[in-house]
């Protein structure tokens, strides 16, 4: 709402730039784990902005987004089991399905709201669950191994670490960039507008449902594009991606990060997984840790990071 | 014979086993200001909710410029000139001024599945924001966050966003409630130029400003209109005196 | 004949833990209108509780009692430390705390017990077979979760009709702000409450642990059923809570049991059996979405807002 060109467009930045930098670091260290391992993290954190775009922005909280991991990850899978090695085939059919899930799910979950709603995306993810575990010729339980990555024939080698590492910190920069003009747009004005008083924008004229279910299939569609480019980055999928505690991971990056604010959910991505690391390093308990930790975070950090960093500019 | 601006015919809402509106008619012309007064509990809200489509009537039909809308959900309504204000202010408290009036203005440019350009940047958005703003004598509060405007200031912007979706007709569900006596004054001002404008429906307890303001006045109790006419008229009706003297407080003044 | 029987009993035996788990989960949800996704933990912790005690004292009996108060100890320790602390936010810092909480609960139980898991076997003096009806046999121990879980179903039916303090807890479930403005001790009542569902809760956990193994993460399946249950009943309804319970249970059991052979009929039996796991795992997930459709608010809404 405000300009805030401040303590968090400056971390906002930061965080670009050792993102970009992140892969001569790993060359020169000769640490190629790091690099894996924010692979991963961009690939969720562009996960937790699509989320971010129906809970921070929309104000509709879905339990149930990592279905659309497991949705995007399938497409590329399954084609690949098939003999469809292409990648653009393979990414359309992703987002396609993404899309077309989030289409009809969306427009059923939005009759009900409030916690009915959480548990209803939540029901539908959970579905998707048991869909793919029964997909026994595709490895039901047990998951699909995908023994070539997505072939973009000449422009991009996604076998080639760094060059996946990079397109996938293009894909979360290009999402975040349309997101941020999404929220400044007429629709984006529109559907921050029903978050804050649905009732009101009826009676000046809104139809609130139309515009929520749009804003619910743009934000699937986009996760479906980050289920594609982990199925890449493992490449395996199995129905555990899309289990309800993946959906609550994600939450808690958006939240972690600062709801409803543009790097928020990177900011919590790359915190979270780094957290979850370096614990798990320390200990093979981390989550003893971990656990109290959201906690306190939820008690005593409103607003997450970026709304720490807000309250720091207003000193 | 022309149709009037709004017509309600024997319209009838329930809550379980009280009729909070019963078998209500009302006629609303171009240029009048309609006054709505009654005890409270009379059912004058649940009424102005039906008008706006924000409750379902159980029977009866509305008709707004001869248009059954009795069905229609509230934005549609809205869509065909229909705008009101909430009796409890009911604004985006995180956008600013210009923005709460603005979106109003987006919602009758009909365009809003535009995903890419920057809204609040649009000039004629924000022109059509900043006249409304304008009118009702916030122009300087334009970018002042509405949760920071003052109770006063709310309502005049409420009444600011009923203006910019150009409306034929404005439901004014107790613009003044609340209210200090100068605040009071400026909205009674700014309602008397408006309604050279636009018809106007208007429910309020001051009845100093009902009686100063009103073309025609019904009054509703409990759910059913048991008097309609001029100001004068009303004034002199002994039932009208009978209903509020026998079981409410309010004293109808200069009566 | 006998099939459909045995499963029908299966399907209530399971409907019946399930109402256990949901009816804590309704109780906290209703009155303090806290998203308790810990609620699965407590179920856990029931389960291990019951396993080491009985180990202990070797009977089972004893190593019960003793489970189901530790559990609702800890559901007070749990209620008084964090938990209070979230009443009246966001629900959604309800669901990250709480998951927090599951992080930790599941890690704990590691530490202390290990990853393998547990077995706690039947008590010896019922496991047996009872001829329910001629030709029929069921097993003692499932008849006795039965017959455990439905007289707890009645007594919280009293308790929460007949009673002073269940009047209160009616009072809180369809309107909050009443039971404040009657002077009652308010935190003291949460506590309680919360209690009382750690308790069902764990109670439901010891019950089933003789029958699945006892293991980390055996809450977080169960809880979303239990979810699903009160959502379908309408939150902050124990009498919803209790009917979609058994309608779930059932549901759920008889779908797994008999969906193959029914698909078998209309598929090839190759398609039929690669179909069928996952379809009756859905069933649940479906109806709770035809429901939730049909009647945004459950079935039986509790009478507020």
């Amino acid at each position: 709402m405000k300009s805030s060109l401040n303590a968090q467009t400056i971390a906002a930045a930061a965080l670009v730039a050792a993102l970009l930098l992140l892969p001569a670091y790993s060359s020169l260290t000769g640490n190629i784990f790091i690099l894996t391992l924010f692979t991963r993290i961009v690939i969720l954190a562009l996960a937790a902005v699509s989320l971010n775009l129906i809970m921070g922005y929309g104000g509709m909280m879905s339990f149930g987004h990592a279905a659309y991991l497991g949705i995007g990850g399938y497409a590329v899978g399954i084609l690949a089991q098939e003999g469809i090695g292409s990648g653009y085939a393979q990414f359309a059919v992703a987002l396609a399905a993404s899309a077309l899930f989030a289409l009809v799910i969306g427009a059923l979950s939005l009759r009900t709201r409030g916690v009915y709603f959480i548990m209803i995306t939540l029901a539908f993810a959970q579905m998707a669950y048991y869909v793919a575990s029964g997909l026994a010729r595709y490895g039901g339980d047990d998951g699909l191994t995908i023994y070539k990555r997505s072939d973009f024939g000449g422009l991009v080698n996604l076998s080639d670490r760094v060059q996946f590492y990079y397109l996938c910190l293009a894909c979360l920069l290009a999402v975040v960039f349309l997101i941020w003009r999404i929220v400044n747009s007429r629709f984006g004005l529109v559907v921050q507008g029903l978050r804050s008083n649905e009732q009101r924008m009826q009676a000046i004229g809104f139809a609130s449902k139309r515009y929520k279910l749009v804003c619910f299939v743009i934000a699937g569609t986009l996760c479906g594009l980050a289920g594609a480019l982990l199925a890449n980055n493992t490449d395996f999928i199995s129905p555990a991606v899309m289990y309800w505690t993946r959906s609550g991971d994600l939450m808690v990056m958006v939240i972690l990060g600062g709801m409803g604010t543009l790097f928020g959910p990177v900011v919590g991505a790359v915190l979270y997984l780094v957290l979850e690391e370096l614990l798990s390093q320390l200990t093979e308990y981390w989550a003893l840790i971990m656990g109290p930790l959201l906690l306190l975070v939820v008690l005593f950090g409103r607003g997450g990071i970026m709304g720490l960093l807000g309250r720091l500019n207003r000193g | 014979m022309a149709e009037p601006l709004l017509r309600v015919d024997n319209l009838v809402r329930r809550f379980g086993g009280i009729v909070a509106t019963d078998h209500v008619c009302l006629e609303v012309g171009r240029g009048e200001l309609h006054a709505i007064i009654g005890p409270n509990g009379a059912g004058k809200t649940t009424l102005i909710s039906q008008l706006t489509g924000h409750l379902a009537p159980h029977a009866g039909y509305i008709y707004l410029a001869g248009r059954d809308i009795s069905r229609l959900p509230a934005y549609r309504r809205s869509a065909l000139g229909l705008a009101r204000s909430f009796q409890i202010t009911s604004l985006l408290p995180d956008f600013t001024a210009a923005d709460n009036v603005a979106l109003a203005a987006q919602a009758h440019d009909g365009h809003s599945f535009r995903f890419f350009a920057n809204a609040r940047k649009e000039p004629q958005l924000r022109a059509a924001a900043h006249a409304a703003l304008e009118r009702v004598g916030l122009g300087h509060r334009a970018d002042v966050p509405v949760v920071r405007l003052s109770h006063g200031e709310q309502r005049q912007l409420e009444l600011a966003v009923a203006l910019a979706t150009r409306p034929q007709l404005l439901l004014l569900d107790e613009p003044m409630a609340g209210l200090g006596v100068t605040e009071s004054a400026s909205m009674v001002k700014l309602l008397s130029e408006l309604r050279r404008e636009v018809g106007i429906v208007l429910v309020e307890h001051d009845m100093e400003a009902v009686f100063a303001l009103a073309d025609r006045i019904s009054v509703l109790v409990y759910g059913r209109i048991i008097a309609s006419g001029t100001p004068e008229e009303i004034r002199k009706n002994d039932e009208v005196k009978r209903a509020y003297l026998g079981d409410q407080h309010v004293v109808v003044k200069h009566g | 004949m006998l099939l459909v029987v045995e499963q029908f009993l299966n399907g209530l035996q399971f409907g019946l833990l399930l109402f256990l788990l949901a009816a804590g989960l309704t109780l906290v949800f209703g009155i303090m209108d806290l998203v308790n996704l810990a609620h699965g933990s407590l179920y856990m912790m029931g389960a291990y509780f019951a396993a080491t005690f009985v180990a202990w004292t070797g009977s089972f009996v004893l190593g019960a009692l003793l489970a189901l108060g530790a559990t609702l100890l800890l559901g007070i320790v749990l209620e008084l430390a964090a938990l209070r602390h979230l009443y009246g936010r966001d629900h959604l810092d309800h669901v990250l705390a709480t998951f927090g909480l599951i992080l930790f609960f599941n890690e704990a139980v590691r530490l202390v017990w290990g990853p393998a898991g547990l077995a706690l076997p039947l008590p010896s003096w019922l496991a047996f077979p009872v001829t329910i009806m001629p030709g029929i046999q069921y097993p003692a121990y499932r008849l006795a979760i039965i017959v455990v879980a439905l007289l707890v179903a009645l007594l919280l039916y009293l308790g929460v009709m007949r009673t002073r303090i269940g009047m209160l807890i009616r009072a809180g479930a369809s309107n909050r702000e009443m039971i404040g403005a009657l002077g009652i001790n308010i935190k003291l009542l949460y506590t309680l409450v919360f209690g009382l569902g750690a308790a069902l809760a764990g109670l439901a956990g010891l019950m089933q642990a003789p029958i699945l193994t006892v293991q980390i993460g055996m809450g977080e399946n169960i809880l979303i059923l239990a979810f699903v249950v009160i959502v379908i009943g309408g939150i902050g309804s124990i009498r919803g809570a209790f009917i979609a319970a058994i309608l779930i249970g059932l549901i759920d059991t008889l779908g797994r049991a008999f969906l193959p052979n029914l698909l078998r009929q209309i598929l090839s039996s190759a398609a039929a059996s690669t179909a069928a796991p996952a379809m009756s795992s859905m069933l649940i997930y479906l109806l709770m979405a035809i429901v939730l459709v049909v009647r945004p608010e459950g079935l039986f809404p509790a009478s507020r807002r």
